[in-house]
């Protein structure tokens, strides 16, 4: 039973950690609508941004299963881990790597865009690899279709729970707490996150060994 | 070489507002250079904590190690556009001051962490890099943008133009490069600035460098060809879009100061002086539909003087032009201030209403004729040049320098370097702070508070 559930979990966990996180996008939809002075724009910025990092997370999610399909799970397991190394390894070199040429006046497709390029950036996609290693794909699924269907699933369920925890946190931020709490609250993550990026690398080759 | 923090830097605000209710500055930093270019330029750190007993009093010099330089303006190498959302890296620290020396075209860099009061020279970056790099020479305005330090330089590295502006790494201090991928009409340049909640950037024109480095040029004035134009650009497409002429009579267009709220797409600019009555002025942008319009907003008239006490180049027009050389606007976008070089004038304006400025306060300081004295000094030269505007409103320091080799056309008899304070009444009105005044042997220029200042950081959030 543990073996089924731990994973789902780790997704929607994996979700909320970048709904709350300023810089995957509840900050952005909070400067539109202060921009625009209308609780509504800060709304109608959640769905872009979701969208975006949807799509980032599926990229990933795709090549897994794929990788799976066509590879002994042993090297999945090490490719995993290496990319999983290498990226954590490159922000901890480089952790301010942000998309240029955006501003504050993109549209719904430019903040998909932004969304996208900023959660692949972040490495958001990469770090449901292992979580996705340890759902029973192989087990359980014999298509390739079934196997997206469960993608597909895995990919929503993270971006939903992101897109709850989003929501929330910036109708509050607008409505009631203000963008004060940005400097008391926007702990610096850059390290842990690049630490927990080579810490699952190395788990996920642990258990490919 | 950039280090990062737990928490945001606490010197970061997301909007104008909060960051008018940030403590007071107890540290000022300036820059000072040396006009026969025999001994190094240095940045000084002055007292500026009321409570203390060096108030008001230098506390700390570093010198370069060349000489030269001409250090002009300066900044910061990351603010509170650091906090913006589409390129946020708010826990990098600021604690870099980037200062480029205007005629040798280095840019130095100084750590003031360690020791606030004795700031640490660094880096340097060479006008090598800067040349191969960007193409420029003469780096002139310094802003930390969201996403890189933005510098404006004057010309080409052969001191033609066009000049323009080039993006240093926030991280490295490395040149990334020039920054327009289409310049258009643009030439000129001097000053920059942006409206971050519109994407929109705004450059203005002063000269190339071989127009102005040996002094202003009569010639050139009298046939209208210093800048009187400013550019409209799209800051993150990094493209052209409109070019705003002021009309010839209007020449030199300086400091640019769009409103501090990023949901206001409007701002002021000052004019040197007009070619029909050496009046200088200051005029207002704003956004109508989809494009920028100019409209004349202050008028200062120049001041009938005896030819016998003005300097060579004034003698026949037997009159003193106000030359207005820097304003500053506050974080609140109320309050709009002016320097008026020539005259020695300090003047407050209220720009509750931008389009209608009322003036709400003044005072005198040196002037080509006037000459006014500060309560503890005896007659002044210069006068009321660079302004800098503390966070909360309340205090603007000025110095008197504005170029070297202008400073000598203007001024012959050779300025006398000081500094002081001035009070901002909370409803109008200026009153001179008696017990700061401090003179320097070398030339001062631009002044920028510990923790950020009027004219230091931008905000993505109003």
């Amino acid at each position: 039973m543990n073996n089924v559930v731990w994973p789902w979990a780790a997704l929607v966990l994996l979700g909320a950690y970048h709904g709350v996180n300023p810089g995957m996008g509840w900050l952005f939809a909070v400067a539109r609508g202060l921009q625009e002075k209308s609780r509504r724009a800060v709304l109608a910025s959640l769905l872009p941004i979701a969208i975006g990092h949807e799509a980032s997370i599926v990229t990933v999610v795709i090549a897994v299963s794929l990788t799976e399909q066509l590879v002994p799970p042993f090297f999945v397991r090490l490719l995993a881990a290496l990319v999983l190394v290498s990226f954590g390894l490159y922000k901890l070199a480089r952790p301010r790597s942000h998309p240029s040429g955006f501003g504050m006046r993109v549209g719904p497709a430019g903040l998909t865009m932004w969304s996208f390029l900023m959660s692949s950036a972040h490495g958001a996609g990469l770090m449901l690899a292992p979580v996705l290693l340890g759902l029973p794909i192989y087990a359980a699924y014999h298509s390739l279709n079934e196997l997206s269907v469960q993608a597909a699933a895995a990919a929503s369920l993270h971006v939903a729970a992101m897109l709850l925890v989003m929501g929330v946190v910036s109708v509050i931020v607008y409505e009631k707490v203000g963008l004060g709490v940005l400097r008391r609250g926007w702990f610096n993550l850059d390290l842990g996150w690049s630490l927990v990026l080579i810490a699952s690398g190395a788990a996920t080759l642990f258990t490919a060994i | 070489m950039a280090t990062t923090l737990l928490r945001p830097d606490q010197t970061f605000y997301p909007s104008p507002r909060l960051a008018a209710g940030a403590p007071a500055e107890t540290i000022a930093y300036l820059v000072t250079f040396d006009p026969t270019r025999q001994q190094p330029d240095g940045l000084v750190t002055l007292d500026v904590d009321p409570k203390s007993e060096a108030y008001g009093k230098q506390v700390g010099r570093v010198d370069v190690p060349n000489v030269g330089d001409e250090f002009h303006h300066f900044g910061w190498n990351v603010c509170s556009s650091a906090l913006c959302p589409y390129a946020a890296h708010p826990h990098l620290e600021r604690r870099y001051l980037l200062v480029p020396g205007l005629r040798s075209s280095r840019i130095y860099v100084f750590d003031v962490k360690p020791d606030p009061r004795k700031p640490k020279l660094v880096h340097t970056i060479e006008a090598q890099e800067i040349a191969e790099r960007a193409g420029y020479s003469r780096p002139h305005t310094i802003h930390c943008g969201p996403d890189g330090i933005y510098v404006s330089a004057l010309g080409d590295p052969d001191g033609d133009a066009p000049g323009g502006v080039f993006v240093v790494d926030h991280d490295t201090f490395a040149v990334k490069g020039r920054w327009e991928l289409d310049r258009g009409p643009q030439q000129l340049a001097y000053d920059f600035w942006w409206h971050l909640g519109y994407d929109t950037a705004i450059t203005s024109e002063w000269g190339t460098p071989n127009m102005v480095e040996n002094g202003v040029n009569p010639d050139i004035l009298l046939a209208g060809e210093y800048g009187h134009k400013i550019h409209i650009w799209d800051l993150p497409k990094r493209r052209h879009r409109q070019e705003i002429d002021l009309g010839k009579e209007n020449q030199m267009v300086l400091e640019l100061r769009p409103a501090h709220d990023p949901s206001k797409a409007y701002g002021f600019v000052g004019v040197v002086t007009s070619l029909k009555d050496l009046s200088a002025s200051i005029w207002t942008w704003y956004l109508e539909g989809d494009s920028y319009k100019i409209e004349k907003v202050i008028e200062i008239p120049a001041e009938p003087a005896d030819p016998d006490l003005l300097p060579p180049l004034l003698k026949g027009f037997k009159a003193v032009p106000p030359l207005v050389t820097d304003i500053n606007l506050s974080l609140d976008d109320r309050w709009l201030y002016v320097s008026a070089w020539g005259t020695g004038e300090f003047l407050q304006y209220d720009v509750g209403d931008p389009f209608k400025p009322r003036k709400t306060g003044s005072v005198h300081l040196g002037g080509i004729v006037r000459r006014a004295a500060h309560p503890s000094s005896g007659p002044l030269n210069g006068g009321p040049q660079m302004v800098e505007l503390s966070r909360d409103g309340k205090r603007a320091y000025l110095t008197n320098s504005l170029y070297q080799s202008w400073d000598e056309q203007f001024y012959p008899d050779g300025i006398k370097s000081w500094a002081t304070l001035i009070h901002a009444l909370p409803e109008g009105g200026l009153t001179l702070d008696e017990g700061f005044f401090t003179t320097f042997e070398q030339r001062a220029h631009q002044v920028h508070l510990e923790g950020g200042d009027a004219s230091s950081d931008s905000y993505c959030y109003s």
